[in-house]
């Protein structure tokens, strides 16, 4: 163990540059709804993440963020075990209707101000199970969506993209300006 | 006793069934069937319904065969009732069709929530109800408690729900509650054309993605008399060998991080990253979803590709050897992983276990080489077995799959013909045609059954998961053992929610 730590101390990171935020993604949270309710929430992000029924094809991509080529923790964004410590809710599938429940409660469960990213096509409208009697045909079709990440499955690159273009929005000025224009009133 | 061959002489063989045969049996021969079961000396491949009809598949040393049972009045002898691994099946049958198995205890809805808007989908539909809570077994005893798990859990993975009954630290019974991610993928199937039906079966278990496909494929080509082209039949089974590959590290890098030894689950990563960007770089997406379709493959290895995959086994023969020594040579991860969740060898024979559960515990069975398909028999490979059936079993297992696969696909790639990928689309037969195939995915074997319509559309399709027979016994292993080994038990088994739920 102790040589293949030192050779890895020796070499250089494996990391890759970071992608831009996506300007798709970037105009769908301009359009988010009640954004001024929701102030900035500082350069980090902790999402929970929610398999609303998906093929797991998501679930992989998703996973593969965390490797060290994608290193999503550089950029302050990391996964929590609890919806109560997330401020993100990530989700994947069509939302079965046998998970329906489970996903309403965990939005409940987190605390305000949250955002909603719903993660490939399955999410936006239900894919290639739309239409069943099993399937409600999307995220929205239960929870108010700020973000959709496209893709069947998103690559992993896609979901940075769209993530930072959240990164952005969550921390930046939009947010904080809408906020102060509410602050006399309140 | 007689051969399973004879059941068939019994009944009423069809001959439009490719290319094992099925046969309408009478309850004389049904039971008979469920002796052989219960007897050990077939197994159960497969069971399902469909509105006035049950059909079970069996496989002893000779090909698979598959009797049909006509329900009269809704019924059918239960098997599930004398041979265990077919009560899940059964009371998802009962669920999906509304055909009751006569004799069956356990009757508490397994895929159905009470959440449909529907009762028995696939059978005579009526309006969905609620249902009473889920009545979980009954523990008694002094100081248990339960510890309810799910169906969210903390980590990013797919919904189910845990229910452990606990002495202290030890688990005295798991139970686990399944279904959340029914999608309604059989139902979807029916009526569709056969490109819109392997597009869903790619989609039943993503990380099979490419065993699903090539399975459904190759159950319409045997209904249809498709003749595939070489080039295609390589490179399906090129595909199958980079998914086992990638699902294979990223599950020896997901157990040893349950283990909290992060230094090999980062390594893992990397080399599970290198197989899909090689799989990206070869076929064009990095899963190769809808890349196995009827007919061939839908995608040519690109010009680049083989250069791509030479670089990815470059790089893994360089460097997983020493994360292979990392594994073995760390005594407090081996701590964690020798000895932890065993898998009697009598289970895993019994449940007709795939994949790495079964060859972890002493069955050595695969697809690949039983009943075989091409072009397997043109390869030389070994299929590792071990007996300790525990969680550093399993590792190990993946470990020499690793091997295996990285010398196939060598050999894929050097043997690979030349020619077209893709046959004439599949016609319409002008007549039905069944068809069902075997295939080797990375957790074991798929199943796929289809029945083609006269018009070329799909009328009925069962596709069924290995984790049919691996969920359950995830319960039996985790007995004994305490909670906090639990997600290693579980990473270590890998079940699908999602081939499961369907």
């Amino acid at each position: 163990m102790r040589r293949l730590l030192f050779k890895n101390l020796l070499r250089k990171p494996l990391t890759e540059p970071a992608p831009q935020a996506d300007a798709g993604a970037r105009a769908q949270l301009a359009g988010a709804a009640d954004l001024a309710q929701r102030p900035p929430l500082g350069r980090t992000i902790a999402i929970r993440e929610i398999d609303a029924g998906s093929c797991n094809g998501c679930e992989l991509e998703i996973h593969a963020l965390g490797n060290v080529l994608y290193d999503l923790e550089r950029f302050g964004i990391r996964f929590v075990a609890s919806p109560r410590h997330a401020d993100v809710l990530l989700v994947t599938g069509p939302v079965s209707a046998n998970m329906r429940e489970g996903l309403a409660r965990t939005y409940d469960a987190t605390p305000h101000p949250k955002w909603v990213v719903a993660v490939g096509e399955c999410a936006r409208n239900g894919g290639a199970f739309a239409g069943g009697y099993a399937c409600l045909g999307g995220v929205a079709a239960v929870l108010p969506v700020d973000l959709h990440i496209d893709g069947c499955p998103p690559s992993p690159t896609a979901l940075l993209e769209g993530l930072l273009a959240l990164l952005e929005r969550v921390e930046n000025g939009a947010a904080t300006a809408a906020a102060q224009e509410l602050a006399p009133n309140g | 006793m007689r051969a399973l061959r004879d059941f068939i002489a019994d009944g009423q063989a069809l001959s439009r069934h490719r290319p094992w045969p099925r046969a309408v049996v009478g309850r004389d021969v049904w039971e008979r069937a469920i002796v052989l079961l219960q007897e050990e000396r077939a197994t159960l491949l497969a069971l399902w319904g469909e509105r006035d009809a049950v059909h079970l598949a069996l496989a002893d040393d000779t090909p698979p065969l598959i009797l049909s049972f006509a329900c009269e009045g809704g019924r059918y002898p239960s098997v599930g009732q004398r041979h265990a691994p077919a009560i899940r099946l059964e009371r998802a049958l009962h669920d999906l069709t509304g055909i009751v198995p006569e004799g069956l205890a356990d009757m508490r809805p397994w895929l159905d929530h009470g959440r449909w808007p529907v009762r028995h989908p696939l059978g005579e539909r009526q309006r969905g109800r609620a249902l009473p809570p889920y009545a979980f077994l009954a523990n008694e005893g002094e100081s248990l408690h339960q510890i309810p798990v799910g169906p969210v859990h903390a980590g990013i993975i797919e919904p189910g729900h845990f229910r452990f009954t606990a002495s202290g630290e030890t688990v005295v019974r798991l139970e686990q509650r399944l279904g959340y991610t029914h999608k309604g993928v059989e139902a979807l199937m029916a009526g569709r054309s056969l490109g819109g039906a392997a597009r869903l079966a790619g989609r039943v278990s993503g990380d099979s993605t490419v065993s699903y496909a090539y399975a459904f494929a190759r159950a319409v080509e045997a209904a249809l008399d498709i003749e595939v082209p070489p080039r295609a039949v390589w490179l399906r089974a090129l595909m199958a060998e980079l998914e086992r590959l990638a699902n294979h590290f990223g599950d020896i890098g997901a157990i040893c991080n349950d283990a909290a030894f992060a230094l090999l689950h980062a390594q893992c990563g990397l080399l599970r990253e290198h197989v899909l960007r090689a799989a990206d770089a070869c076929f064009g997406h990095r899963l190769m979803m809808d890349r196995v379709v009827p007919g061939g493959v839908a995608a040519d290895l690109a010009p680049e590709g083989g250069q791509a995959i030479g670089g990815l086994l470059t790089h893994v023969r360089r460097h997983f050897p020493e994360l292979i020594e990392l594994y073995d040579n760390t005594a407090s991860l081996q701590d964690r992983t020798a000895g932890t969740g065993v898998l009697c060898a009598e289970l895993a024979r019994r449940f007709g276990a795939g994949g790495y559960v079964g060859r972890a515990s002493g069955r050595g069975v695969d697809a690949r080489r039983r009943p075989g398909y091409p072009p397997y028999d043109r390869l030389a490979f070994d299929v590792p077995v071990r007996n300790e059936g525990d969680v550093d079993a399993r590792v190990w297992i993946r470990i020499r799959e690793v091997e295996q696969s990285v010398a196939l696909v060598e050999q894929l790639l050097h043997g690979l013909p030349a020619g077209p990928i893709r046959g004439a689309a599949p016609a319409a037969a002008g007549e039905v045609r069944e068809g069902a195939a075997l295939v080797e995915g990375f957790r074991g074997d798929v199943f796929a059954w289809v029945r083609v319509a006269a018009d070329g559309r799909v009328e009925r399709c069962h596709l069924r998961d290995p984790s049919w027979f691996q969920w359950p016994l995830l319960e039996a292993a985790i007995e004994g053992n305490i909670v906090a080994d639990f997600p290693l038990c579980n990473k270590s088994f890998n079940c699908s929610y999602s081939g499961h739920d369907l």
